[in-house]
């Protein structure tokens, strides 16, 4: 990106070339096509993953995707700083979420880190013109959140890998194309050191997708198995047995979330439906004027001011080196502590809608459910549990939990019965 | 406070924090409340005006001036030093009277006075017990104050109180002086000893059309800047008083060993100190986007100063509790230092509106915002 800096259009320029280009082209943003993990059914999702393909290409062919992927690539070779502009101009405006996180980043993010010249001119242009959708084959039923525990194995078999195993909380695994999976190629070394990671199709004989239905109604969430699932060699990503150190790039890019230069995502946008959305329960639930709901709701917007003034502290302080990268748990902490308050906040407001509903309620409706489903942020991506461990132990440098798995080969490693 | 300043501001920073350090340590503190009755020595607040306490809200034609441009920010980066040294001295109202008196223009005198530290003067800007109910009428050429301002920081040493009632017809703002006939000034009990707060009581005090401080009627903005600057200010120093009880704990945590172990490598209190580091970076942060809005007078500083005094004041006292708890019995005694911070930031979170009236205050905005979309 440096070495050509003098020819790439200037970021004020292209700020009112996509700025021109989106209003004449997208529609704002609307709750139809939102990806995310609701009770809708199948066909509507559906019809969304096929909304934001199209999304996408049309993206693409706007010279508007991919800005800081190499133009070899397919992306337009800019700067973060494009990035940042685009962002702000899409602001209320819809966008092909479901090529975000985790497609772009942290997969694509890793295959161009990792990923041979060959896999990067496959999928990379692939993922840009709408064409394939990538998961994450990570965390195991054996454990979330000790993720270099995974049990699934690849053994080699000429130019092939055979996987068997099991993975889950894979998003949309029912609906998406490719997976980047963590699987385990050595036993007999500790257990950082015997993994390796790969790309494959989600959908081939030898993978059984089963959706889970989760206390809202939500079945995004899927669980796979694998049954001697065969993997080109050519489709490995990083070393063999080198797969710990990609793992912990690609939860490098999950950490940055929608601040990673890769992903496209509307500055200004879940913020003032979030916001508005509260004021308007407290209407629908016949509580505007009632002073106990609209401290709740100042509450709510204080939390919304905090964490936009924290994570431009946190970025910053990153960029200037007075904080560490690992700094980011900070803000993590924040956000999801933040994202339960919420929750508990709607399901306050609403009242005694939260406890029975008519459909007819409005935004009041549905707040019993949604409540059903408050500690999901406190879960997904990792507990809220890992994080604080991260930010005491190196972000305030205090000593670390103590293991039974180091320094032993993986096998002898001590596990529960259960899987 | 913000992680990266310019080298004036570090300079402006370090050389008030090695002047507190070494006017007012912790053991002189500790002894405060008995040796000095008035909280802080005259030449005290006279020396500290020539560090630049009193002078960065002021505009550069009445003797003002910032060191970044930004005098507000720049004021922070002080209280932010007052706070972690939970240091005496009339901050606050010094600052939001000069800036009152600057930018209505009015009473040069007495803003030179304040400017050099010679004279203190008190904002009675509380939110509570009265400070709303002053009834300021016009009786000829004189204005007639009553009612009842509390509590009011430093009105027991003032020289000066600026004073807002309610009008016919709006807000009026006039500055009166102390020893005025009908005055009294109350001293009150608080938890922060090296602050003194009173009651001010006005029965009908005469002060002349010359105490006006902006225009009759209309001073309903000028009280609204001054409560943002209040707030912003009080923020500041809170964080800095949560950045010293922090740092007090969480070297504890690491010094003192239960079991043959640090307090540090228990995983229930290293996720409290977790909590409590997001906490206070969350209160750095919001504190910091209030006083550049506040600096820059946007149309968010209304908004955001309140924000950053419910988030404050709602998250300083928790952590400063659980410093307290995290230490144990000595956290709660008057042999460790950890209470002078603890005092300053429960005292502070309660004054200017609680953090309720704040969160009700903000629902209006969000409401306002949501009928203009």
């Amino acid at each position: 990106m440096s070495s050509a800096v003098e020819d790439i259009e200037d970021v004020e320029t292209f700020r009112l070339r996509a700025r021109e280009w989106i209003r004449a082209n997208l529609s704002l943003a609307s709750a139809e096509h939102e990806a995310g993990l609701r009770a809708v059914p199948a066909e509507v999702e559906l019809a969304g993953v096929a909304h934001d393909r199209a999304l996408q290409r049309r993206l693409h062919e706007a010279g508007l995707n991919g800005l800081v992927i190499p133009r070899e690539y397919g992306g337009q070779g800019l700067t973060p700083a494009h990035q940042r502009a685009l962002n702000e101009e899409l602001s209320g405006y819809e966008w092909p979420s479901r090529f975000q996180v985790p497609t772009i980043s942290p997969c694509g993010a890793v295959l161009l880190e990792f990923g041979s010249e060959e896999l990067k001119k496959q999928h990379i242009p692939a993922i840009l013109r709408g064409e394939e959708i990538f998961m994450q084959f990570m965390s195991e039923p054996s454990g979330g959140s000790d993720l270099a525990g995974v049990l699934t194995t690849a053994v080699r078999d000429g130019d092939e890998w055979v996987l068997n195993g099991s993975k889950v909380w894979t998003t949309g695994a029912w609906w998406a194309d490719w997976a980047i999976c963590l699987a385990r190629t050595d036993w007999d070394v500790p257990k950082h050191q015997g993994l390796t990671v790969f790309a494959l199709p989600i959908h081939q004989a030898g993978i059984e997708v089963r959706q889970i239905e989760m206390l809202n109604g939500a079945r995004d969430f899927c669980q796979e198995y694998l049954t001697d699932v065969r993997v080109p060699d050519s489709h490995r990503i990083g070393e063999v047995n080198g797969g710990w150190t990609v793992a912990t790039r690609l939860l490098f890019h999950e950490r940055m979330m929608h601040n990673s230069p890769y992903v496209t995502s509307p500055a200004a946008a879940a913020r003032v439906v979030g916001e508005s959305s509260l004021l308007r329960v407290a209407r629908d639930a016949g509580r505007l004027t009632d002073p106990i709901a609209r401290n709740l709701i100042g509450e709510a917007r204080v939390l919304d001011l905090t964490i936009d003034a924290l994570q431009q502290r946190v970025a910053g302080g990153v960029r200037s080196g007075a904080l560490t990268a690992d700094s980011s748990a900070v803000g993590r902490v924040f956000l999801i502590t933040k994202a339960v308050r919420t929750t508990q906040i709607r399901y306050e407001i609403a009242g005694e809608l939260s406890a029975a509903w008519a459909d007819d309620d409005g935004e009041a409706a549905g707040t019993g459910d949604g409540y059903l489903m408050r500690q999901s942020s406190a879960i997904g991506g990792g507990t809220i549990e890992m994080a604080r461990n991260v930010l005491a132990e190196r972000v305030l440098g205090m000593p670390r939990e103590q293991t039974r798995d180091r320094g032993i080969p993986f096998r002898d490693v001590p596990r529960g019965a259960t899987r | 406070m913000l992680l990266d300043l310019i080298p004036d501001q570090e300079f402006f920073r370090d050389t008030t924090a090695k002047f507190l350090e070494d006017q007012v340590p912790a053991r002189l503190l500790q002894q405060m409340a008995a040796t000095i009755p008035d909280g802080w020595e005259a030449s005290y607040w006279r020396r500290g005006a020539e560090l630049g306490w009193t002078s960065l809200l002021v505009g550069e034609e009445a003797g003002g001036g910032s060191v970044s441009g930004q005098g507000l920010v720049d004021l922070c980066i002080i209280a932010h030093e007052f706070g972690r040294h939970a240091a005496p001295g009339p901050l606050l109202p010094a600052n939001v009277v000069a800036a009152a008196l600057s930018d209505s223009g009015t009473h040069p005198e007495v803003l030179a006075e304040l400017l050099a530290g010679t004279a203190i003067a008190a904002w009675c800007g509380s939110l509570g017990g009265g400070g709303e109910a002053v009834d300021i009428r016009a009786d000829g050429a004189d204005l007639v104050l009553t009612g009842v301002s509390r509590p009011v920081e430093t009105a027991g040493q003032a020289s000066y109180l600026l004073v807002a009632g309610s009008t016919e017809g709006g807000v009026t703002q006039v500055l009166v002086p102390a020893g005025a006939p009908g005055l009294t000034v109350a001293p009150l009990r608080t938890a922060d000893y090296s602050r003194h707060y009173a009651a001010v009581t006005l029965a009908d005090v005469r002060v002349p059309a010359g105490a006006l401080v902006g225009v009759a009627g209309q001073a309903a903005p000028d009280v609204e800047r001054q409560r943002q600057l209040a707030l912003v200010i009080a923020c500041a120093e809170t964080v800095g008083a949560m950045q010293a009880g922090f740092d007090m704990t969480l070297a504890w945590a690491f010094n003192r060993y239960s079991f043959g172990r640090p307090l540090a490598s228990y995983q229930a209190l290293k996720h409290r100190f977790a909590d409590m580091k997001t906490w206070l970076e969350a209160s750095h942060a919001i504190t910091d986007a209030a006083a550049a809005a506040v600096a820059q007078r946007s149309g968010q500083a209304g908004e955001l100063a309140r924000a950053a005094k419910a988030y404050v004041g709602q998250y300083g006292p928790e952590l400063m509790q659980d410093c307290v708890q995290l230490h144990g019995g000595i956290g709660l005694t008057r042999e460790h230092d950890l209470h002078l911070y603890l005092r300053r930031v429960i005292t502070n979170a309660m004054l200017y509106g609680t953090p309720a009236d704040h969160r009700l205050r903000i629902a209006d905005f969000v409401e306002q915002r949501e009928e203009l979309s």
